[in-house]
């Protein structure tokens, strides 16, 4: 009975839902889970890589985290091959930006004009909409630092801490019990660190399982930092999530 | 024939003009308003055809309006000059238009700001500018007499003292001139120089 409704993305069930919509939500909810915090002094993403196979050579240095512009950084749970494409609409959006006012672009106006092309493939007919969810950590000088969650309706919020993925929900309640305003840049790591330890499969986290991204001003230029495996190693221990080497043996 | 200059001072940037709407040789208006109020804190000085003039001033002024809409954020006065110079440079291979402009904006992270656009799409920042046949003399008077740090008296002093050489050696003199200001209170009208008086008319 389901199936009239299903099978196009333009379609109102009697309910009144989007059937199609909801499952790209639902196909987010498998993927490999990314924590973005917001401090009073940078934005933080921390991603879980899913190692698929000792053998597979990774190119790229992330692979959830990507650079959009100087200023904004994003972290991706979903299809990837669906997130390639809206990735690359963003950097175009944004350079397109500032090439018509020589600006950096506003954080929230880069996050609203990729949720404009979401948004268009749940109602225009015959596609399927992108199975992605996008955390934008970025800073503009209107505003500051910003951190925006978006999902394939095309819907997308500010907020001070969020999470992405598998296990979202679980995430979400420990970051809303123990973020708090004021948090610096490094407690929001530790934090970061301490949620996904508990709302991740594995039983130990290592610095192949994670990727950290940092957005922050050093001498008053917005800076996009990626953590090298040594420094993150260094933090997973520091946190306490894992044991030194030396210990694990 | 057309006089448009414009200078920043120590907090603000004046943007003046003639008023003459003109035609050939025949004079149809003295009482021409060529500065566009962009937003409550940019100028936008122009001269060139007069169609090309309202038709792109108002095209600049409402593509303002509509990202303040949008956006819920005021366009910086740095990226209204730029966006206004990339429309001059796609009109420019296709149907350009001739007008030249001087944009005079406030903000309140850089100050008083003003720029210098022609119709061949080229921008500079700039502390003084001029357009137009009164441009010979206002840039001469400027170079002479200005200071960064002018207070409005004295820039309107200066602003009178080229006015008056361009009535005095310009051949086809406008007789009128309209001054405007911006600061950190807004955009807004300052006042006219006026030698000839036309019976006002109902807008168009």
């Amino acid at each position: 009975m389901s199936r009239r409704y299903d099978s196009r993305t333009t379609i109102f069930s009697p309910e009144g839902r989007l059937y199609q919509v909801e499952y790209a939500m639902e196909a987010i909810g498998n993927a490999g889970s990314a924590i973005g915090i917001l401090s009073k002094d940078g934005v933080i993403l921390v991603g879980e890589k899913k190692v698929t196979s000792k053998l597979l050579q990774t190119s790229a240095s992330t692979e959830k985290m990507y650079k959009i512009d100087d200023h904004v950084a994003c972290a991706v749970a979903g299809i990837m091959s669906d997130a390639n494409i809206l990735i690359n609409t963003a950097r175009v959006q944004a350079q397109r930006y500032t090439f018509a006012y020589q600006e950096p672009m506003p954080v929230e106006q880069l996050v609203q004009s990729l949720c404009d092309t979401k948004q268009g493939y749940t109602q225009f007919g015959g596609l399927r909409p992108f199975g992605v969810s996008f955390l934008f950590a970025g800073w503009d000088k209107n505003y500051g630092f910003q951190l925006y969650m978006s999902d394939p309706s095309g819907n997308y919020s500010g907020w001070k801490a969020a999470a992405i993925g598998a296990n979202n929900q679980a995430a979400q309640s420990m970051l809303k019990q123990d973020y708090k305003d004021e948090i610096t840049r490094e407690e929001a790591i530790q934090l970061a660190i301490k949620v996904l330890s508990k709302t991740m499969d594995s039983t130990s986290l290592t610095s192949e399982k994670l990727e950290l991204a940092e957005v922050f001003l050093s001498n008053g230029n917005v800076k996009y930092q990626v953590c090298s495996p040594e420094t993150l190693t260094q933090l997973l221990l520091k946190s306490g999530v894992t044991q030194p080497a030396a210990d694990a043996s | 024939m057309e006089s448009v200059f414009g200078l920043v001072g120590k907090d603000f940037a004046i943007v003046v003009a003639d008023s003459s709407a003109v035609h050939s040789i025949l004079v149809h208006k003295t009482n021409e308003d060529k500065i566009m109020v962009l937003d409550s804190h940019k100028l936008m000085g122009a001269s060139g055809e007069t169609g090309d003039r309202a038709q792109f001033t108002e095209y600049v002024q409402k593509n303002v309006a509509l990202y303040q809409f949008r956006n819920g954020i005021p366009l910086t006065t740095a990226a209204t000059a730029n966006f206004t110079r990339g429309e001059l440079a796609t009109a420019l291979r296709k149907n350009p238009y001739m007008v030249n402009i001087i944009l005079a904006g406030y903000d309140k992270d850089v100050g008083p700001s003003l720029y210098f656009i022609d119709y061949i799409a080229s921008l500079h920042k700039v502390d003084k500018a001029a357009f137009g046949y009164g441009s010979y003399f206002a840039l001469s008077m400027m170079d002479r007499h200005y200071r960064r740090d002018m207070s409005v008296e004295e820039a309107i002093e200066l602003v009178d003292k080229c006015i008056r050489e361009i009535r005095s050696r310009l051949v086809v003199a406008p007789p009128n001139f309209l001054i405007k200001i911006v600061d950190k209170d807004g955009a807004r009208e300052y006042g006219w120089r006026e030698s000839i008086k036309d019976a006002p008319v109902a807008a168009a």
